[in-house]
């Protein structure tokens, strides 16, 4: 007897302040020594580097990949990015320092079987097509370069290395509203201006281009990219049309080292024999040069996978973190364990939010140990068939890791509290991946609408995914940014939140029903 | 634990008094009779559990929500066609529905795991493939008029809502009716196919007993091919694989009413490759019974 009053007296004293240590490792040897759920983490972790490996390994480049040399026709950025390159260039070497500037008095354009009259190719300026001045080292596709321009229907830009985009002066140019451009080369810095007059300029944006050599092409560039359209109301498919633009410049001068002489003209990225309005033009008359161009300079998502490709297999992980997530709770309810529980530690708000931190741990630890074993050896499948992979920089890698491993830790906390609150586990197991996988199911396979898949991907838990997404989005570029082509709605952070709000929810239901009822 | 006695006994072994001559002086077959009372336990159980009749309204209902909200998402814009199967779409419900069909098949076998019924049942019942048989055809007695109502329900949802959106009949989409053939065999086929789930799901939910562990199995086994298959669009031979072969894929094209050359597999063999796996599942389910004790 005299033990045990010392042994309540010893617990008595640590109640206050190391309490919730001991319901916190009561709770991690109750999860530790059940072999199942070991082995079922172990499992999760395993499924999502199999089932990522095999989508991997099924996964073919789009192109036909010429052996040691990759895909062929592939442009790559001077940051790796894959990029399209083409356009038309009227243009002249450049030595040493110097600036071009020229007046935009007229921007037209077509656009093929635009989807308001699909069977016509109608007069219009795609809003992304570009006018303007171009400075670069060589017209080899993919190389550096920046440029001044005047745009469709996002005012003037300052532009460089395809990813970079600085917005000027607003509005579209017309001959009562013109607009001046300038590039200057200062060194291996490119500084852009405008006006609207000639008289007050304003400076763009001053980019630096390390390494650029002595002599530089600088000359007039038109381009226009496809016009892409994703039908509303119908499945999230899209298409994409060849469109042309044609720009009128006058007031063009070039100041510094240039051999004078004729304009050399070069329809950059376009073989002879391709369709006729893709071929770009040119004509001199009086001063006025007439530019037609069509393609584009800017990133390409059309052309390469990102790293997130090589986590297909996170789904058949949540899977079975959400089984274990579940029983961890549903299985002291069946064995009646749970009374036990309850009575060692009364405070059951403290019981859940021990639960609650030992799956979470534990299943972060699957999530990052399969995350950071499917992405070096998916991406090593991926190049191997031939797949570019963009380039992601370390950072980003670590967030997807990481975000892998929380994505598993609160999709599990969500199932435990779903379990606690239903203490039935195949409803909550079935809840929640009906939750979590059927949205990203509907919205992916094109059975929706693009805004419907969209609104899935914001307001359901599968929301939470996108914290996996290094798939760039560009404001300046033409493309289907559809749940289908592995673009999510929200930002990795916003989306993970919208997943960690429906499991701080669950987890507050919980608590509050086992306060509430008996157990 | 294994105690072989009451299963060796079985095929002779007649608990009920069922040799007793009937009024009529003819002996009453006691093969039939028990294969009957094991049907009428298992129908009773089902009916009795707390929540299969909750389970089955929840089945109908969001069979219906998600086929409306989809239908109601969708709109038919002027002017260019759009390329949409209004049947198809009305019935997407089915994919979430057949969630609470498999949580409905599992409770019907783990539940009895977890609260220790089971004993009871095999004492009663020693034969196990008579019991996994009534439970199966118990199950699908359940689902079958369940999963009418939620089709009928999907169509009528369509019907209401789709004329509404730019799918008029002037544009070649008359309203949703049963009158048309591959609608019917659509709505139809959708009814067996939740049948199927069913028992899909009983099969392996008796391999795997645990209740938790058969629903994220049957669930990983419905919805990981389509995230994987819609994924894949760069090797559309891998895709073809999946959609002719994995259960929901293959099943779910008994719902296609256009397009149909361009499926990877013809409806009704679609719905024979789900069937396929849900006798595979029962069969191993109904082995596994056998082997083990209890």
């Amino acid at each position: 007897m005299t033990i045990g009053t010392t042994e309540r007296q010893r617990a008595g004293e640590r109640a206050g302040h190391t309490g919730f240590a001991r319901v916190l490792h009561a709770e991690w040897t109750k999860f530790r020594t059940v072999r199942g759920w070991m082995i079922g983490m172990i499992v999760a972790a395993l499924v999502t580097v199999m089932l990522g490996l095999l989508a991997s390994l099924a996964t073919h480049s789009f192109c036909t990949p010429v052996p040691g040399e990759g895909c062929p026709g592939l442009l790559t950025g001077p940051g790796g990015e894959p990029v399209d390159d083409s356009y038309y260039f009227v243009y002249q070497p450049l030595t040493g320092n110097g600036s071009i500037t020229i007046r935009v008095t007229s921007m037209t354009g077509l656009i093929t079987y635009p989807q308001a009259h699909p069977n016509a190719i109608v007069s219009g300026v795609e809003p992304w097509a570009k006018a303007g001045i171009l400075i670069e080292p060589s017209t080899r596709q993919g190389t550096a370069y920046a440029a001044v321009m005047v745009t469709g229907s996002h005012g003037v830009r300052m532009q460089y290395n395809y990813t970079h985009d600085q917005a000027g002066l607003p509005g579209s140019v017309s001959a009562a509203s013109p607009r001046w451009l300038r590039l200057t080369r200062a060194g291996d810095t490119l500084t852009g201006y405008q006006s609207a007059d000639s008289t007050h300029w304003a400076q763009i944006s001053a980019v630096e281009l390390p390494g650029l050599p002595l002599t530089v092409q600088a000359g007039l560039f038109v381009t226009s990219p496809s016009d892409v359209f994703i039908p509303p109301g119908v499945f999230a498919g899209f298409t994409a049309h060849l469109t042309r633009a044609t720009a009128v410049f006058d007031h063009v001068s070039l100041q510094g080292k240039a051999p004078g002489g004729p304009w050399i003209r070069e329809d950059v990225g376009h073989v002879p024999g391709g369709p006729p309005l893709g071929q770009g033009g040119f004509a001199e008359s009086g001063g006025r040069l007439t530019v037609s161009g069509s393609g584009d300079i800017a990133p390409s998502l059309m052309h390469g996978r990102p790293i997130e490709d090589t986590l297909r297999g996170t789904f058949a992980g949540l899977i079975v973190v959400i089984v274990v997530g579940a029983m961890f709770v549903t299985a002291e309810y069946r064995r009646g364990l749970i009374r036990s529980t309850l009575a060692a530690s009364p405070r059951r708000g403290r019981v859940m939010l021990a639960k609650a931190i030992v799956i979470g741990s534990v299943s972060f630890a699957a999530g990052v140990a399969g995350a950071a074993a499917a992405i070096p050896l998916g991406e090593h499948l991926l190049r191997a068939n031939g797949v570019h992979l963009y380039p992601a920089s370390a950072l980003s890698e670590l967030r997807v890791i990481a975000g892998t491993g929380a994505l598993f830790a609160v999709t599990a906390i969500l199932a435990l509290s779903i379990g606690a609150a239903a203490r039935r586990s195949a409803a909550a197991v079935a809840a929640v991946i009906a939750a979590i996988v059927l949205p990203y199911l509907l919205a992916v396979s094109n059975v929706m609408p693009l805004s419907a898949a969209q609104w899935l991907l914001r307001f359901t838990p599968a929301a939470g995914l996108a914290i996996q997404q290094t798939l760039p989005e560009y404001p300046q570029l033409n493309a289907a940014y559809a749940p289908g082509n592995g673009f999510y709605p929200l930002p990795p952070w916003a989306g993970f939140a919208v997943l960690c709000g429906y499991a701080a929810l669950a987890l507050i239901l919980a608590t509050f029903l086992l306060r509430r009822k008996d157990a | 634990m294994s105690t072989p006695e009451p299963k060796e006994r079985g095929a002779d072994w007649h608990p009920e008094p069922t040799g007793s001559p009937e009024p009529n002086g003819r002996l009453k077959a006691p093969r039939r009779l028990k294969a009957s009372t094991a049907l009428h336990a298992e129908e009773t159980k089902l009916r009795t559990i707390a929540g299969t009749y909750w389970l089955l309204a929840a089945a109908i209902a969001l069979t219906v929500a998600v086929g409306a909200a989809v239908a109601a998402a969708t709109r038919c814009p002027a002017g260019p066609a759009c390329p949409v199967d209004t049947v198809k779409l009305s019935l997407t419900g089915v994919q979430l529905g057949q969630a609470v069909i498999a949580i409905l098949a599992t409770a019907a076998i783990c539940g009895e795991y977890s609260t220790g019924m089971i004993r009871v049942t095999l004492t009663a019942t020693p034969r196990r493939s008579a019991v996994l048989a009534a439970k199966a055809t118990a199950l699908t007695a359940l689902v079958l008029p369940a999963g009418t109502i939620a089709i009928a329900g999907s169509v009528l949802a369509g019907r209401v809502i789709l004329p509404g959106h730019g799918f008029t009949a002037a544009r070649g989409y008359p309203p949703l009716s049963p009158a048309d053939g591959p609608l019917l065999r659509a709505a139809a086929g959708s009814v067996l196919y939740l049948a199927l789930i069913a028992l899909l799901s009983l099969g392996v939910a008796t391999t795997i007993r645990d209740s938790a562990a058969a629903i994220g199995a049957v669930l990983g086994l419905l919805y990981l091919p389509p995230v994987i298959a819609a994924v894949l669009a760069s090797n559309p031979k891998v895709q073809q694989e999946i959609n002719r072969w994995a259960p929901t894929n293959a099943g779910l094209t008994i719902q296609d009413t256009t397009n149909l050359h361009g499926l990877a597999i013809s409806p009704w063999a679609g719905l024979g490759v789900l069937a396929i796996w849900a006798a595979a599942a029962l069969l191993a389910g109904g082995l596994m019974f056998r082997l083990r004790d209890g």
